[in-house]
């Protein structure tokens, strides 16, 4: 009883504190300096349409990398936990009831075209909204329908694994190479920049962000896979 | 409009710490935590919205010449999409652990736990 008083003292508090803040927010009316900068800058020096796309594969491309590093700290970190010795064979052994006639056919038509999207979604993520993210995301839910609809189906690990490290290694190559022809680490002029809001513009960016998008959506998939394996003891 | 989305923001931070500090279920303390995690990323993006402008992706409705008094800013996005991915990869991590405390304990009550209590 006193504990929930408590709580529900200290949610008053971040509720006065919420109420405060909301009070005297006063909405911008004009951009501040740095998001000026970005959008008068990102059309011209970098040849991206969508400027959060500018902003988080070039101008803070490094952060980006940090994110996809968390990530696969993250995968791995799972990996590692809900690994067992020798879950190959002891995975086959759960008897589950038959999915149902409408999961298994959907999943054969929706699958190829979750992935169509995900791809779409980041090969076009310099010119619409979305991006390597959202797309590998995306990619992730295709792997989920799939698991869903046969939750004993074997996915390789080190296809997933393979990847996963080469779009690393491209992503990380491809930053490199910056330094040396273009202005710096993840710089995007490697490449020329093409005409504005076409498919093959803004440099080296769809390329990295499709890299982005292959990892990530390896790296969500390894989650799933790792997490539909366990086995109740 | 702003107004809207930051109350929904902060309502739904306020649940979410509500049910993760009240619920002895695990499980229910991780969706709580999401709950509360959606509610920080509305409010950052609410933050960013100017009014009367439109998403900060250029095309006939947004020339190059008139983006900046055109958009909206994009700083907050780029950094709620930061968000979400990471909020993602702490709630796999903490399924993780409910998983492996369950295989520890066989239960998920949190008052069951007992180890690091003072």
């Amino acid at each position: 009883m006193i504990k929930r008083a408590l709580v529900l003292l200290f949610l008053f508090a971040l509720g006065t504190l919420f109420v405060e803040l909301l009070l005297t927010y006063t909405p911008d009316t004009q951009l501040n300096q740095t998001g000026r900068y970005y959008a008068e800058h990102s059309a011209q020096d970098l040849g991206t349409v969508n400027i959060t796309t500018a902003i988080i594969v070039t101008y803070r491309g490094l952060d980006t990398l940090g994110e996809v590093t968390v990530l696969f700290l993250t995968a791995a970190i799972v990996g590692v936990l809900l690994s067992r010795g020798d879950h190959k064979g002891k995975s086959l052994q759960r008897k589950l009831p038959q999915s149902g006639e409408l999961l298994t056919t959907g999943s054969y038509l929706l699958v190829p075209l979750i992935l169509l999207l995900g791809a779409y979604v980041f090969i076009n993520g310099h010119l619409t909204p979305g991006g390597g993210f959202q797309g590998g995301a995306i990619i992730a839910s295709a792997i989920l329908l799939m698991l869903l609809t046969d939750p004993l189906r074997h996915f390789s690990h080190s296809i997933i694994a393979a990847v996963e490290s080469i779009s690393g290694l491209f992503f990380i190559g491809l930053g490199v190479l910056g330094i040396f022809y273009a202005g710096g680490f993840l710089d995007n002029r490697l490449l020329p920049l093409g005409e504005l809001g076409s498919l093959f513009s803004a440099g080296v960016i769809p390329i990295i962000y499709s890299f982005i998008g292959l990892k990530v959506g390896a790296e969500f998939s390894s989650m799933l896979v790792n997490l539909s394996e366990t086995e109740d003891t | 409009m702003v107004t809207i989305a930051m109350v929904t923001g902060f309502i739904l931070i306020l649940m979410g710490l509500y049910g993760a500090l009240t619920n002895p279920n695990i499980l229910r303390m991780i969706v709580s935590f999401s709950i509360a995690n959606t509610g920080v990323n509305i409010v950052l993006v609410a933050i960013g919205y100017i009014q009367g402008r439109t998403a900060p992706i250029l095309d006939e409705a947004v020339p190059v010449a008139e983006a900046a008094a055109r958009i909206i800013d994009p700083t907050p996005q780029a950094l709620v999409l930061t968000a979400i991915v990471i909020g993602l990869g702490v709630t796999t991590l903490m399924l993780t652990y409910a998983y492996k405390l369950y295989e520890m304990k066989g239960t998920l009550n949190i008052a069951k736990f007992s180890e690091l209590k003072w």
